[in-house]
């Protein structure tokens, strides 16, 4: 096989199998968490679990005086890590080329060179954490093989497509072919390992906003 | 011209300067990326070599690679080396036909066997015992693995003997594949294009001519000093791309100011070819100098790769609608699952046998 025939495969069968495999597991997890429900509550309430629920989606993404010193630093290089990579993500135009012959609809790039400073910075934002999960005797602690795996499916597809906007020691297509690869390796890990949080987070922290929130007996 | 003049006295036959060939040289060193110093090596072994026999094979072709060979910058020395090879046999250039020329042909063979080169350009169909091309009753493959085995060395000119081509193309009716997919036992440089470049294959005869061996190449066979660099590092639009600036279509502001064509289907960043350097016509231009981007045709399977103009991140096969299939059976899933769930704490509640006050008393 060569370069072209990868790559032809990579955008067709390849992206196709990664996209499905990510939309049905993404959603049959989220649906599924969904449909276990709550109980019925017999007791007549003086409040609702709704919008305590939603105040704690906000309120959590927060910085608040009762963070501590240590969660500083989480908060911030996890807010570093997080918007450089989606401004990398949705904002280069090669990837809104993607986007819209899915999606059918397109909207403005940010130039080539913010990017690769949002790339970089995401990038750097990553290993902090990684050094930071290390050293640390609390997150060592609550650390498992999992938490790696994750970093590294993560900073994958960030240095090889910067290494695809800057072919150092390979060439563009290797460098594209490899981006490639960790995108869609990407996409099929997330259902399945606690990358899934970019959804599940939002229903986790609802119900802990609505248990909490909640005024009123449970019957 | 008899098969002993030396190549300089061809030349200067046919009104080429001394300084004018030494200019060639020069040229010829620093296309192939040699040092200046080399340059009168060149000079040196060119005009001392012997016309050398080339036996050129047609197999199946559009001849569009004769016709840019054949048309390259008249009347200079490039297309004058072209004409300084003593081609034996071509059958679209020589005068001979019929029998008299596949005569030509084996008579070269015969004399010249184990020094001759060969040319080949078109793809070797193999399916139905190659009946889709045949010459004088012979099939390519055939044709081919006799002229082979007295070749020094065999250039595979054009796409289609490089990589098999257009012919190779999915659905491949014909089984078409490359010289270098039945030929094992020969050094092969392919010269891929489609055309190739005119001074491409010049410059592998004046390597060939001068050292006696083929050029280094790169892992396709293709000669490295051309080769080397994709379209997209050499090429003048190169930053629009680092900037962001992209033609949208053919015709918009973009496109006037003549921004990068990558959105338009630019295959230039996959595609190795040394169009955005040497140019074309006397190097007057290339293809995205005059507004239309690079289709990849110098890279293996280039046909089979997607449309021409849709640009590189497009998918090559329909994504949308799997996406939606899946999410509609990750719903579907997601609720079959929860009322399966319902059921089982449904029927387990049914199940719960209550413990009353009577059933502690015993």
């Amino acid at each position: 096989m060569n370069e072209i025939e990868i790559l032809t495969w990579l955008r067709g069968p390849g992206l196709q199998i990664s996209v499905a495999l990510f939309a049905l597991g993404l959603i049959f997890r989220t649906v599924q968490n969904l449909t276990i429900g709550m109980s019925k509550n017999l007791a007549e309430s003086k409040g609702s679990y709704m919008m305590p629920g939603m105040a704690t989606i906000v309120r959590r993404s927060l910085f608040h005086p009762g963070t501590t010193h240590r969660g500083y630093f989480t908060m911030i290089a996890g807010y570093t890590f997080h918007i450089g990579l989606l401004v990398t993500l949705f904002f280069l135009e090669q990837h809104i080329l993607l986007f819209k012959s899915i999606l059918g609809f397109a909207w403005p790039s940010l130039p080539p060179a913010i990017i690769n400073i949002t790339a970089l910075v995401a990038i750097a934002a990553l290993i902090a954490v990684l050094l930071h999960r290390i050293m640390d005797p609390v997150v060592r602690k609550l650390t498992d093989y999992q938490d790696f795996l994750a970093w590294i499916l993560t900073i994958a597809p960030l240095i090889t497509g910067y290494l695809a906007m800057h072919p150092i020691a390979t060439t563009y297509q290797t460098a594209l072919i490899l981006h490639i690869v960790s995108a869609e390796v990407l996409l099929i890990a997330i259902p399945f390992t606690k990358l899934s949080h970019m959804v599940s987070i939002f229903i986790a922290r609802w119900y802990n906003g609505a248990l909490a929130g909640y005024k009123g007996v449970k019957s | 011209m008899s098969k002993q003049d030396n190549l300089l006295e061809i030349l200067q036959r046919q009104g080429v300067s001394r300084r004018g060939f030494l200019k060639f040289c020069s040229a010829m060193a620093s296309l192939m990326a040699m040092p200046p110093g080399t340059a009168p090596a060149i000079a040196a072994a060119l005009s001392k070599a012997k016309r050398p026999s080339v036996i050129w094979l047609s197999f199946q072709e559009c001849t569009g690679c004769t016709e840019s060979l054949t048309r390259s910058h008249n009347p200079t020395v490039e297309s004058l080396i072209l004409g300084a090879v003593s081609l034996d046999y071509h059958h679209t250039l020589q005068a001979a036909s019929g029998t008299a020329a596949e005569e030509a042909r084996e008579h070269a063979m015969k004399e010249f066997f184990g020094k001759y080169l060969l040319i080949v350009d078109g793809s070797i169909p193999l399916k139905d015992n190659g009946v889709y091309s045949t010459i004088a009753g012979m099939t390519n493959l055939q044709m081919l693995e006799e002229a082979a085995k007295g070749a020094a060395a065999i250039i595979a000119v054009g796409t289609c003997a490089a990589f098999g081509g257009l012919p190779h193309a999915k659905p491949n009716p014909t089984g078409a594949v490359s010289v270098s997919d039945i030929i094992k036992d020969k050094p092969i440089v392919n010269v891929s294009g489609c055309p190739p470049i005119p001074v491409v294959i010049t410059g592998v005869l004046a390597h060939y001519l001068t050292w006696g061996t083929i050029p280094d190449l790169d892992k396709h066979k293709r000669p490295l000093s051309f080769f080397g660099d994709s379209i997209h590092d050499r090429c003048y639009r190169r930053p629009f791309y680092d900037q962001g600036k992209f033609a949208k279509t053919f015709d918009d502001e973009g496109a006037r100011s003549g921004w990068c064509l990558y959105e338009l289907g630019c295959k230039g960043p996959t595609t190795n070819n040394a169009c955005a350097t040497l140019k074309w016509n006397n190097g007057t231009s290339f293809p995205i100098q005059s507004g239309h981007p690079c289709l990849g045709c110098s890279e293996p399977d280039f046909w089979d790769g997607g449309s021409f103009y849709s640009p590189l991140p497009t998918p090559s096969a329909d994504v949308s609608t799997v996406a939606l299939g899946a999410a509609a059976a990750g719903v579907a899933a997601g609720v079959a699952f929860g009322l399966y769930d319902h059921q089982k704490r449904k029927k387990a509640k049914q199940q719960h046998e209550k413990i009353t006050v009577k059933d502690l008393d015993e």
